[in-house]
């Protein structure tokens, strides 16, 4: 696949690197479209036998735009292209936006809002983890994980399919609430699937996390020490492999997390058996997250009452005039977000998603950014593998959990 | 009739290139060039709930030189494109191409500086698939319809037989499209 | 923006101690502290911030820029750095002129920053001084201006392959 490497190449790269190269050093193009590449990304490699001397990623083969397509949209608008940005989690980067959002506005999501934005967040969480898992571990082998996985994450899917109308591109919350509550016999149907989940992740724990083949291929592989790691920026799973329990679901404290127990798994190494473990851990506090928050789900709306912000009910709309006004001007002029900037972090998939705003008070976005935790992970790509045998990029790769959505933008 | 008389029972004559033409439509070897979200419905589709085997487009065949359907999975970038198309000229004739979603359709909602508007601006597209993503049904409703189209045709005015011929070859397939259509009703 | 400005945070004291005079602004609007420095001391701020016990920002999470492109100094690159260990956030402001697109580059004090300033470079085109591979990142090499500038027109596309005419599609017109 080596060949596929176009005309468009970091020129100078190239050319630097082949002048360092001595006689035994030879340069290798892995991807951009490469089958155990999950993602399209480049690297261009340098190898000695088989061991990697040097490394340079090359990315921006999914660069769509984002903050673009922002600046030059409504604050609705802007909603369905967070879905697109973690495609494998687009709900917790919905659920991210209207936070930054209700955060510019000064509001808060009513309490069943937030307690249903817990509960399908974490839907969102178990199924990235399992794509995540499934995807790497059919890398390296097992491809009966994948497919078990990914029958796992289809019942997740229906489910949101249920709440939200679309298995994947949801664009479920609004600024103050959500589109939709959660329909009758959800909750029931949840913990029926759930326990479907736990059978899986029971199984799928037993074929694999004492397997001799896989351990063989991932452990004390792709080690990065605590140091790099934060001077890195990793947040998420990666950095909570190294042993660092930071998560921003406990550290800073946004929603009702602060009253769902749960703990933070953590690794000792570092290496792509611990990001692993720490994924699977993951998925089973995600697993009593979601049914505490069940359990603790408060009657109420699912909406702020705030027409600067929320669609009025269709009765007021059809029946008085203030009604069709304000649903009138909210269409038409869109948010009139106040003047200010705020950072909003929350708990991504693959780490801290935060989304930076910038408003002048009128009703387009000066600045919609999104820090991408996937940038970090690739930018240290070189780091992790160096020194390591070329066939170690494929579960280093897979651990690391690249969505190019969200690398790209 | 005719010659069938001169043989015994369980012989059918047809044309060879209906008999070509039936083993190519069941046997297509795809090359899932996936770049975006699209990716995880393909994934979806050709895992065990939706079972894309079913239909005869079972394996993936990761190298270009081995496939003869490309699905194009997701998000052209300008920066991709370059890629896209070589991979796209390094497939073996006949060859056929599937537009999976909107963005591979006509750039969906991305109307920027860096995203292609449809990858048929860059290689020809026999198939295009609608949604953002496609729900698994629809992607197998794609294979069918390609498939149907290669029982009737052949490589014949599909687009990828003659490269040369691209601008004059897409009418034709879409006219192709159309009689099909008519044909149901 | 300027609503709070009368509360003053932690950190932004602790920078007016230290740093006379190159604090120019500060406020905490939605309780996320926030303030804008001098150009020109943005290095010695930045180690400051990572350095001293009372900051101890481990963690660069954020680098980016805005473009006013109806304010002058037209650019403004805004840093976000996190403190693990203090569990406290800052966000420190620089802003850059147009017509003197340079800021001094961070990469030496954490690994992160490195691949921040190229896409700032990228889609901005503000050069980071000593910057050891100041390349684009997200776009490629032949494309020509910073298509975040908000006089980069949304639609200018420059294919690097040539663009197959197609029929029957509804134009849009100028994107």
């Amino acid at each position: 696949m080596e060949e596929l490497a176009t005309e468009n190449k970091g020129q100078n790269l190239e050319s630097e690197m082949e002048d360092q190269a001595d006689a035994s050093v030879m340069t290798i193009e892995i991807g951009p479209a490469h089958p155990a590449m999950h993602g399209i990304v480049r690297f261009t490699t340098q190898i000695d036998g088989e061991e990697i001397v040097d490394m340079i990623p090359e990315i921006g083969y999914l660069h769509r735009g984002f903050e673009k397509e922002s600046e030059n949209s409504k604050w609705i608008q802007i909603t369905p292209y967070t879905d697109r940005l973690n495609y494998v989690s687009p709900l917790l980067c919905n659920i991210g936006y209207s936070m930054a959002v209700e955060k510019l506005f000064g509001v808060d999501a009513p309490r069943r809002a937030q307690y249903t934005r817990v509960i399908m967040g974490e839907i969102s969480r178990i199924t990235d983890h399992l794509t995540c898992l499934g995807a790497a571990a059919m890398e390296v082998g097992a491809f009966t994980f994948f497919l078990w996985f990914i029958k796992g994450r289809e019942y997740l899917w229906e489910l949101v399919e249920e709440v939200t109308g679309a298995r994947l591109t949801t664009n479920w919350t609004r600024f103050g609430g959500n589109a939709t509550d959660i329909p009758d016999g959800f909750l029931g149907e949840l913990q029926e699937r759930l326990e479907k989940i736990k059978d899986i992740l029971r199984e799928c724990d037993t074929l694999l996390t004492r397997n001799k083949i896989f351990i063989d291929r991932v452990k004390d592989v792709g080690v990065l020490s605590k140091e790099d790691s934060i001077s890195f920026g990793f947040t998420g799973p990666m950095l909570r492999a190294c042993g660092i329990p930071y998560d921003v679901r406990r550290s800073d404290r946004y929603s009702v997390y602060d009253d769902l127990d749960f703990e933070i798994p953590v690794g000792s190494v570092g290496d792509c058996f611990d990001r692993y473990l720490v994924r699977m851990e993951e998925m089973w506090q995600s697993i009593s997250i979601i049914e505490q928050a069940s359990d603790k789900l408060p009657a109420g709306p699912i909406a702020i009452d705030d027409r600067q912000l929320v669609l009025p009910d269709k009765k007021q709309v059809y029946g008085n005039i203030e009604g069709l006004i304000d649903h009138f001007k909210l269409v038409m002029e869109g948010h009139q977000a106040p003047a200010g900037e705020i950072y909003m972090p929350t708990e991504g998939g693959n780490g801290e998603v935060g989304f930076y705003l910038v408003s002048d008070g009128s009703g387009e976005p000066v600045k919609c950014r999104v820090r991408p935790p996937c940038f970090n992970f690739v930018s240290a790509m070189p780091a992790i593998c160096k020194g390591g045998y070329v066939a170690d990029i494929v579960p280093i790769f897979g651990s690391v959990n690249m969505i190019g959505g969200e690398l790209d933008r | 009739m005719g010659v069938e008389t001169q043989f015994q029972d369980g012989f059918m004559t047809t044309t060879i290139d209906s008999v070509v033409n039936w083993s190519r439509k069941f046997s297509l070897f795809t090359y899932p060039f996936v770049t975006a979200c699209c990716g995880m419905e393909y994934m979806a589709a050709a895992c065990s709930h939706y079972d894309i085997s079913r239909f005869g487009a079972e394996i993936p065949r990761f190298s270009p030189r081995q496939a003869d359907l490309l699905f194009v999975v997701g998000t052209i970038t300008h920066k991709m494109a370059p890629v896209l198309k070589l991979i796209y000229e390094q497939m073996p004739n006949p060859k056929w191409v599937i537009a999976f979603g909107a963005c591979a359709s006509s750039g969906g909602f991305y109307q920027n500086y860096s995203v292609v508007q449809g990858i048929d601006r860059v290689i020809p597209v026999d198939t295009y698939i609608a949604g953002c993503p496609p729900r698994p049904e629809a992607v197998l409703d794609a294979i069918i319809e390609l498939q149907n189209r290669i029982q009737d045709r052949g490589p014949q005015g599909i687009s990828g037989i003659n490269p040369n011929q691209e601008e004059k070859v897409i009418p034709k397939a879409r006219e192709s499209k159309e009689n099909l259509l008519l044909s149901r009703q | 923006m300027s609503t709070e400005q009368e509360e003053i945070g932690n950190l932004t004291q602790l920078l007016q101690e230290q740093f006379p005079g190159a604090v120019q602004s500060y406020h905490q609007h939605r309780g996320d502290e926030t303030v804008l420095v001098e150009r020109s001391q943005i290095l010695p701020i930045c180690q400051f911030l990572r350095d001293d016990e009372r900051s101890k920002m481990e963690m660069m999470i954020d680098l980016t820029a805005v473009d006013y492109i109806k304010e002058s100094p037209r650019f403004e690159v805004v840093y976000h750095f996190k403190s693990l260990s203090l569990e406290h956030r800052i966000r420190v402001k620089v802003r850059v002129p147009e017509e003197d697109c340079e800021i001094d580059s961070i990469h030496e004090l954490w690994l992160a920053v490195d691949w921040y300033e190229r896409e700032c470079y990228d889609m901005y085109g503000i050069i980071f001084k000593n910057h050891p591979n100041l390349q684009r990142i997200l776009m490629y090499s032949q494309f020509e201006g910073y298509p975040l500038r908000k006089d980069y027109p949304i639609g200018r596309q420059q294919p690097l392959v040539e663009m197959r005419p197609v029929n029957e599609r509804h134009d849009y017109g100028e994107l």
